[in-house]
């Protein structure tokens, strides 16, 4: 089991913390991503 | 049209003054708190008091006017396997033999009668609505059959009558609305013998049912159920097994339910607004970076038409001089030769020429050397 | 302008026996729902109230048809002209997905003829399904508006086509509004519900899952059809229809790439911000993982290499992928995870005469599409109107 939260404040600051941490993970994940994507194009043409 | 100006604004300020300005009750909203109808009516079921009997389901059958059940309702033997509300029951009672009880425990199960339904909030004609008596109440004459009342039910009451091809409608408890209004007591709770039932206000029933778990902490489980779940419900129980082994789900949490949605529901109109500035900002941007481009476009191409129509000048122009040189030389040429063949022919006739022009000795070297 | 085509082949061609026998037995399904109710054809319950013809034929025909606004979106919007051919036939997929859709719920509710009472009658404005109500049928409308220039061509309307195109710019913004809030409703719909729809799939950003979800289902939708169009009606394409679908192609499918990456992004933000990680690790959070890495993760990375390879093929294929993943996603919703802690013999499987009746509903789609597409000036321009295909 989870570990046991008894108030909302402790919850949030629990949930809250993975989410910024996943923030940091999409702004350096989805980058790369893009650039994997786009890796091949025209340098010109980038849409 | 028959409006004019004048009238408009004076409705307008009418109809925002009545809700904004001369309101004294007028609270935040960010903090407002609804707690219902003062003095709504509802049932506590008290489950311990229960025995099973099914008399509430006849005289439910009976009050309402349902369609007489396959199996009469002394038999009890319909006990041994769970049952929920149907089209043509708008209450069962459930028998649940515990491990270690000798004696089994039964609940009765029908609408809650919420204090802020679900059932209400996902009606898109308003054909369910919460009474001042506390009866949540059902319109069958604006039910289109949806049926997102039972999808949204957190107790899963609302049935439909599925085998209706014409009229069907929802059904439910109606927590006897009309004997209420009667000054009636509802079927199932005039009935019970034992007294499992007691119809009061909410309040009424809360105190009650504190004082009981009061007076007995051994029996009773120190919950009310229906005091807040979902927001609170109008019909509530006390009991002396936990809830969630009859088969009541205590993960409902206390949100109401239209709580639930408004947030989304809120959105609705900051999207419309928003998106109407953002679509057009983008159109904009696009049309003027077409615009830029163009004109962009126009300008390199004037650019490089200057610069070739320079260069188609300027090639002119030399080809033109080289022309004119090359005409220079050809006339030159065409004189030496002229020349040339005169003194050839000069020569011919007279075999010692007596002098030589210093011009024609001089347009003689190149012809000597070509000869060369 | 009529079609004068040669009347030599034969009418039995095996795509028209085949939808005659659907459409038959549709018929006959359709006398059975109306005379003996609900009850008679489907697997629907007291504790289902919501079988495959919302899960399905709502739920993912809305979804899949969002590649009109979408397509319009870029096209008019963001001015990527190249997009321009695409737009005829993703409006006219999504104006008949959303009439299907329409059309199915007469099968579905329990008085059809009452549907208009939500919006002319009794406005049950708490309710998401009353915004999504009113924003099907407005959009339905929109996108009727938006589809008769092409009728208006064909039946040679010049004055109709005139007037239609002055306000087109009008009818697209609207019908980006109308998507939008729709789209993202059809999964506020179920945040009432917190306690029937499993906590993975239930989360507060549900809308904002279904919205950008439509997105992507939209984009693939307009390369998948494309790719049945140019095998079955290839004769109907103009060159420039065909050499500019490759571009769409490859612009969608490099779009939809990026925005599953968001999405699956969102997704698991979503687990963190509820902490539903323990689920994870049950048979439902196996599930749940096939959906997001088997129909989102996976054709995302295949879509990302068929745009880097130019591989037209490769991304037809996801597309397709693309499309199964929407429609598992929105049974998921409505139908899988959702009454998840009922026992397995209370759990809702559709019927058979359900299923033939969605059969029904997507045939009839594919034979009028067909229709049109055989005579209106959809995959080709019309010479009178050039530039406005």
């Amino acid at each position: 089991m989870e570990p046991d939260y008894n108030t909302l404040q402790e919850f949030i600051t629990h949930t809250k913390g993975i989410a910024y941490l996943l923030i940091a993970v999409a702004l350096v994940a989805l980058p790369l991503f893009w650039r994997f994507l786009t890796g091949r194009d025209d340098k010109k043409k980038t849409f | 049209m028959g409006i004019s100006r004048r009238q408009f604004f004076g409705w307008m300020t009418a109809a925002i003054g009545s809700q904004v300005a001369f309101r004294p009750d007028a609270k935040a909203a960010s903090n407002k708190h609804f707690t219902g109808y003062p003095g709504s009516m509802g049932v506590l079921h008290d489950i311990s008091r229960c025995i099973g009997c099914r008399k509430c389901e006849a005289a439910c059958n009976q009050v309402n006017s349902l369609l007489p059940p396959d199996r009469p309702f002394d038999d009890l033997s319909v006990l041994a396997q769970k049952r929920r509300p149907h089209a043509n029951s708008y209450t069962v009672v459930n028998r649940f033999d515990l491990a270690g009880r000798q004696l089994p425990v039964f609940v009765k199960k029908q609408c809650n009668h919420c204090q802020e339904p679900a059932c209400v909030s996902a009606c898109f004609v308003k054909a369910l609505k919460k009474t001042k008596t506390g009866a949540v109440e059902y319109d069958a004459s604006l039910c289109v059959g949806c049926r997102y009342c039972m999808v949204a039910c957190p107790f899963n009451i609302p049935s439909y009558e599925y085998n209706n091809p014409l009229t069907p409608e929802v059904t439910k408890c109606t927590l006897c609305q009309p004997r209420i209004q009667k000054g009636l007591l509802p079927g199932c709770v005039e009935i019970c013998p034992k007294e499992a039932l007691t119809f009061g206000t909410r309040d009424e029933l809360i105190q009650i049912a504190r004082q009981r778990i009061q007076e007995f902490p051994d029996r009773y489980v120190n919950h009310i159920y229906g005091e807040n779940e979902m927001g609170g419900c109008n019909w509530m129980y006390i009991s002396n097994a936990p809830f969630a082994d009859l088969g009541m789900s205590e993960d409902l949490g206390i949100t109401p339910a239209p709580a639930l949605t408004s947030g989304a529901l809120a959105a609705v109109p900051v999207v419309v607004s928003l998106w109407v500035v953002f679509i057009n900002g983008i159109f904009a941007i696009s049309k003027r970076k077409e615009q830029v481009a163009a004109e962009e476009k126009k300008t390199a191409v004037d650019q490089a038409l200057k610069t070739e129509q320079t260069r188609l000048n300027d090639t002119v122009a030399q080809l033109k001089e080289k022309a004119k040189a090359d005409q220079e030389a050809a006339v030159k040429r065409e004189v030496k030769k002229a020349l040339e063949d005169a003194a050839k022919q000069a020569a011919e006739i007279q075999t010692d020429p007596p002098e030589a022009s210093p011009q024609s000795s001089e347009t003689t070297q190149p012809g000597k050397q070509e000869s060369e | 302008m009529t079609q004068s085509t040669p009347r030599e082949k034969t009418v039995l061609t095996p795509f028209n026996v085949i939808s005659g026998i659907i459409i038959l037995i549709g018929v006959i399904l359709t006398i059975l729902r109306f005379a003996k109710g609900l009850g008679g054809v489907t697997n629907l319950d007291d504790n289902n109230p919501w079988g495959i013809w919302i899960g399905f034929d709502l739920m993912c025909g809305v979804a899949l048809a969002a590649g009109g606004y979408v397509t319009c979106a870029t096209c008019y919007i963001f001015g990527l002209k190249k997009f321009k051919c695409a737009v005829r036939p993703a409006i006219l997929t999504a104006f008949l997905g959303y009439a299907l859709v329409v059309f199915a719920l007469n099968y579905d509710v329990g008085r059809p003829w009452r549907l208009p009472y939500p919006i002319f009658l009794s406005q049950g404005t708490s309710s998401v399904l009353f915004e999504v109500a009113l924003c099907v049928f407005l959009y339905l409308t929109v996108l009727l508006l938006e589809f008769s220039p092409a009728a208006f061509e064909w039946l040679d309307w010049k004055r109709a086509r005139h007037i239609i195109g002055k306000v087109s710019m009008v009818l697209v913004i609207f019908g980006i509004i109308l998507s939008t809030l729709h789209q993202s409703s059809l999964g506020a719909i179920f945040l009432i519900v917190p306690s029937k729809l499993h906590p993975l799939w239930y989360s507060g950003y549900i809308a904002v899952y279904f919205f950008i979800s439509s997105i992507f289902a939209g984009m693939s939708m307009v390369i998948f059809e494309h790719s049945l169009v140019a095998r079955f009606l290839h004769d109907k394409i103009d060159k420039e229809h065909d050499i500019e679908s490759q571009n769409v192609a490859l612009g969608f499918g490099k779009a939809a790439s990026f925005l599953m990456a968001g999405y699956l992004m969102i997704q698991v933000i979503g687990i963190a911000i509820d902490n539903d990680w323990k689920y994870l690790g049950t048979r439902w959070g196996l599930w749940f993982l096939v959906e997001m890495i088997g129909f989102v993760g996976l054709p995302a990375v295949v879509y990302a290499i068929g745009v880097r390879e130019r591989n037209i093929k490769l991304i037809q294929r996801t597309a397709g992928w693309t499309v199964l993943g929407i429609i598992l996603n929105r049974l998921n919703v409505s139908i899988i995870a959702f009454n998840w802690q009922l026992p397995l013999n209370q759990r809702y499987f559709p019927s058979f005469p359900e299923i033939m009746t969605t059969v029904f509903i997507i045939t009839l789609g594919l034979v009028i599409f067909k229709f049109i597409a055989t005579r209106m000036p959809i995959l080709y321009a019309h010479p009178d109107y050039p530039d406005d295909h």
